[in-house]
C-alpha cells in the first residue's frame, strides 16, 4: 500500500513540472537564396505533450526596414490558410506535416523585395507558452564566394597532390624492393639514391654462381667506389 | 666545406624570412593614408587605424594561396635539407631539397605576377610597398638557392 502511494506521488510530482514546461520552436537562423528560385522555410517545435488536434502554426513577415509585421500563413483546425492578399499572394505553399510537428512553408519565385525576417509561432494546446522563432531571408543575384574558400582549396589541392606523389614514390620503391628481394639476398642500402642502391643489389645477383665472376664483380665494385671518392 | 654548408643554410634562412615577411606585412600597395596587402585594406584617418578585409575576388585569394604555399614549401625544403644532410650517401645530390626550393620560387613568381597584373588601378598616388618588392627579390634568390642544391654534393 505504502509503496503504491509512494509510486503514485512520484508520478504525479513528475507530471506537474512537465505541465509548466514551455514549447520550444526551431527555425533556421539565416537563409540565402538566388533571385527567382524557391526556398523552403522550416519550422518545427518541441513539446512535452502529445501533438494535439488543435495544433496551430502561424508565419508572419517583416520586411527589411519596416517596423511592423504582417501575417502571411496560419494553420488551424486541421487546414492551412495561405496569404491571398499580401506580398506573397499565389507564391506561398504549405509543405509541412502538422502531425509530425512540421510547419514549413515554400516560397516561390523570390525577388529582392522578399528580403526580411520571417517569424514562426506554433501552439500545441494546452502547451501554449513559448517564444516565437525568426529566420532571416537574404536574396542574392549571385551567391557570393566566402572569403578564403578559394585560398583553402588551392592550398589543400597542392598539399594533397604532394602527399599523393610521396605515397606513390614510396609504394613504387616498396614494390620494386619486394620483386628484387625474391631473387637475391641483399642488404638494404641507406635511404638516398635509388640508382646506387640498385647497383649494390645487382652485384650480389651476379655473384651467385661462378667464383671467377665473383672476383670480377668485386673488382668492379672497388673501381666504382674509387670513382665516387675522387669526386 | 663547413663554410659552404653554413653559407647555403644562411641563404635559405634569409629566403624563408623574406617570404614570411612579404606574406604578412601590410605593405603591398601604399599610397597616402591607405595600406593594402593580401589580407586587409587599412586606412589611417584622424580617428586611428581602420582595417577591413580585402575583397573576396578570386585573384587575391589565388595570390594568398600561392604566397602561403611558397612559405610552406621553403620550410619543407629546409626540413628535407636537414634530413638529407644525415641520411644521404656520400656523393649524393640534394634533389628533394632542390625540387621543393624551386617549386617555392615558382609559386612566389606566380603570386607576384598575378598581383602585378590584377591590381586595381584607380587609386591616385598608389605605389608598390616594400612587401611587394620583397616578394620579387625572394624569387631569384630562391631559384638560385634551388640550383645550388642541385649542384651541391655531399662529402664526409
Amino acid at each position: 500500500m505504502l509503496t503504491i502511494l509512494a509510486l503514485a506521488s512520484v508520478i504525479l510530482l513528475g507530471i506537474v513540472p512537465q505541465q509548466s514546461e514551455a514549447i520550444v520552436i526551431y527555425t533556421g537562423w539565416e537563409r540565402h537564396a538566388l533571385v527567382g528560385s524557391d526556398i523552403r522555410l522550416s519550422c518545427s517545435f518541441f513539446s512535452w505533450r502529445w501533438t494535439s488536434d488543435d495544433v496551430t502554426f502561424s508565419w508572419s513577415y517583416r520586411a527589411d526596414g519596416a517596423r511592423d509585421s504582417i501575417s502571411v500563413f496560419h494553420y488551424t483546425g486541421g487546414s492551412p490558410y495561405v496569404d491571398n492578399k499580401g506580398p506573397f499572394r499565389d507564391r506561398l505553399e504549405f509543405v509541412g506535416n502538422p502531425g509530425r510537428r512540421d510547419g514549413s512553408i515554400l516560397l516561390k519565385n523570390l525577388d529582392y523585395g522578399d528580403n526580411g525576417t520571417f517569424t514562426c509561432d506554433a501552439k500545441n494546446p494546452p502547451d501554449i507558452v513559448g517564444r516565437a522563432s525568426s529566420v532571416r531571408l537574404l536574396v542574392f543575384e549571385k551567391v557570393p564566394i566566402q572569403a578564403g574558400v578559394i585560398t583553402g582549396a588551392i592550398i589543400g589541392a597542392v598539399l594533397g597532390l604532394l602527399v599523393l606523389v610521396v605515397v606513390i614514390y614510396y609504394l613504387m620503391r616498396f614494390l620494386v624492393a619486394r620483386r628484387v628481394f625474391n631473387l637475391s639476398v641483399s642488404k638494404h642500402g641507406k635511404k638516398g639514391k635509388g640508382k646506387e642502391g640498385s647497383q649494390q643489389r645487382q652485384v650480389p645477383v651476379l655473384s651467385i654462381g661462378d667464383p671467377s665472376k665473383l672476383k670480377a664483380a668485386a673488382s668492379e665494385k672497388k673501381k666504382q667506389e674509387s670513382r665516387k671518392d675522387k669526386k | 666545406m663547413l663554410l659552404i654548408l653554413l653559407a647555403v643554410l644562411i641563404l635559405h634562412l634569409i629566403i624563408l624570412v623574406l617570404l614570411f615577411v612579404s606574406t604578412i606585412a601590410n605593405a603591398w600597395t601604399v599610397g597616402g593614408t591607405k595600406n593594402t596587402d593580401l589580407w586587409y585594406s587599412c586606412l589611417t584617418t584622424k580617428g586611428g587605424y581602420h582595417c577591413s578585409s580585402a575583397s573576396n575576388e578570386d585573384w587575391i585569394q589565388a595570390v594568398q594561396a600561392l604566397m602561403v604555399l611558397s612559405v610552406l614549401f621553403c620550410l619543407f625544403s629546409l626540413v628535407f635539407f636537414m634530413c638529407q644532410l644525415f641520411t644521404l650517401v656520400k656523393g649524393g645530390r640534394f634533389f628533394f631539397t632542390a625540387v621543393f626550393q624551386i617549386l617555392a620560387s615558382l609559386f612566389v613568381m606566380c603570386g607576384a605576377i598575378i598581383y602585378t597584373v590584377m591590381r586595381p588601378d584607380g587609386e591616385e598616388d598608389a605605389a608598390f610597398g616594400f612587401a611587394y618588392i620583397l616578394a620579387w627579390v625572394s624569387f631569384p634568390l630562391c631559384l638560385v638557392s634551388g640550383l645550388i642544391y642541385i649542384v651541391l654534393r655531399k662529402r664526409e
